[in-house]
């Protein structure tokens, strides 16, 4: 029974602060992916500008309002353009971008492979 | 063949390489933010700044008419700079001026407008920014001309006289 009681006050003083620990983890995974827009080469997560901290006021209220790390970047998209994101999302304008490395990579495989039939023939 | 088709290889990619490094010169690498016009407004509830009453966003802007949304602040010296031609606009029938006053603080909001004048029919208090990014602003000033609940046209930074000529063209 004290086993149990021990347990139980173990478990509530950790897992709440695991819920904490998972949502600040979150914002900061996405103010780290949003762009400041006014202050080149920072991300939100880094910058100090009023921009970047209205922005991360917002990120807060739509993660409390429930909103998935998706339709967060969506909203912010919507409003600004993809170029606030730093991870471009997968559409006809970055196919390419986002294919070449597989690609390369297969084609480098390809020819090591071969290299390494031959060799052993 | 082997020789020729290696050849034919690395040439096709070298071009390759070529075409995308002559292309991105020409891309400048200043981010010049995209004008998202033709938007319908953001819905937001704000508080005023002269009264506690909460106004909606899609209330306060009537369709057939013209308005301008201003984001300013009171310590923002591009603002000071545009004001004057705002207090011009108001003279102009067809458009009524709103303000949204951008993490300022009212005593500091309303010594501006006593020194420069009031152009503003409402003005919406935005303490924390989260307004401004509703109707995606970067910060101030930044200004609006809405028609029929959606932004016909949005201007980054000051309001300067060829912009003012442009808006009162626009809205005759």
């Amino acid at each position: 029974m004290k086993l149990l009681r021990l347990f139980f006050v173990i478990f509530f003083i950790i897992f709440p602060n695991q819920i904490k620990a998972e949502e600040g983890d979150l914002k900061n995974k996405i103010t780290k992916n949003l762009r400041c827009l006014i202050c080149q080469g920072q991300s939100v997560y880094d910058s100090d500008s009023e921009f970047a901290n209205s922005l991360k006021i917002v990120v807060n209220k739509k993660l409390d309002e429930g909103f998935s790390e998706k339709e967060i970047y969506k909203y912010f998209e919507d409003k600004y353009g993809e170029w606030i994101l730093y991870d471009p999302l997968f559409n006809k304008n970055t196919y390419f971008l986002w294919l070449l490395p597989l690609l390369i990579f297969l084609i480098g495989g390809a020819i090591i492979f071969k290299k390494f039939i031959k060799k052993h023939q | 063949m082997k020789n020729k088709f290696n050849l034919f290889l690395i040439i096709v990619i070298f071009i390759f390489i070529f075409v995308i490094f002559y292309k991105s010169l020409q891309d400048t690498n200043i981010y010049t933010p995209s004008v998202k016009i033709n938007n319908e407004i953001p819905s937001f509830s704000a508080k005023l700044l002269y009264s506690d009453e909460t106004v909606n966003s899609q209330e306060i802007f009537e369709s057939n008419k013209y308005y301008l949304l201003n984001i300013w602040s009171s310590w923002c010296v591009p603002c000071r700079e545009e004001h004057a031609l705002l207090m011009d606009l108001t003279k102009e029938k067809n458009i009524i001026v709103f303000g949204l006053n951008y993490k300022d603080t009212k005593i500091n909001a309303q010594e501006f407008l006593n020194e420069l004048g009031n152009p503003y029919e409402k003005i919406m208090f935005d303490k924390d920014g989260v307004k401004s990014i509703e109707w995606g602003a970067f910060g101030v000033p930044e200004s609006f001309l809405i028609y029929n609940n959606k932004v016909v046209e949005k201007y980054i930074g000051p309001l300067n006289k060829e912009l003012i000529k442009k808006i009162k063209l626009l809205i005759k």
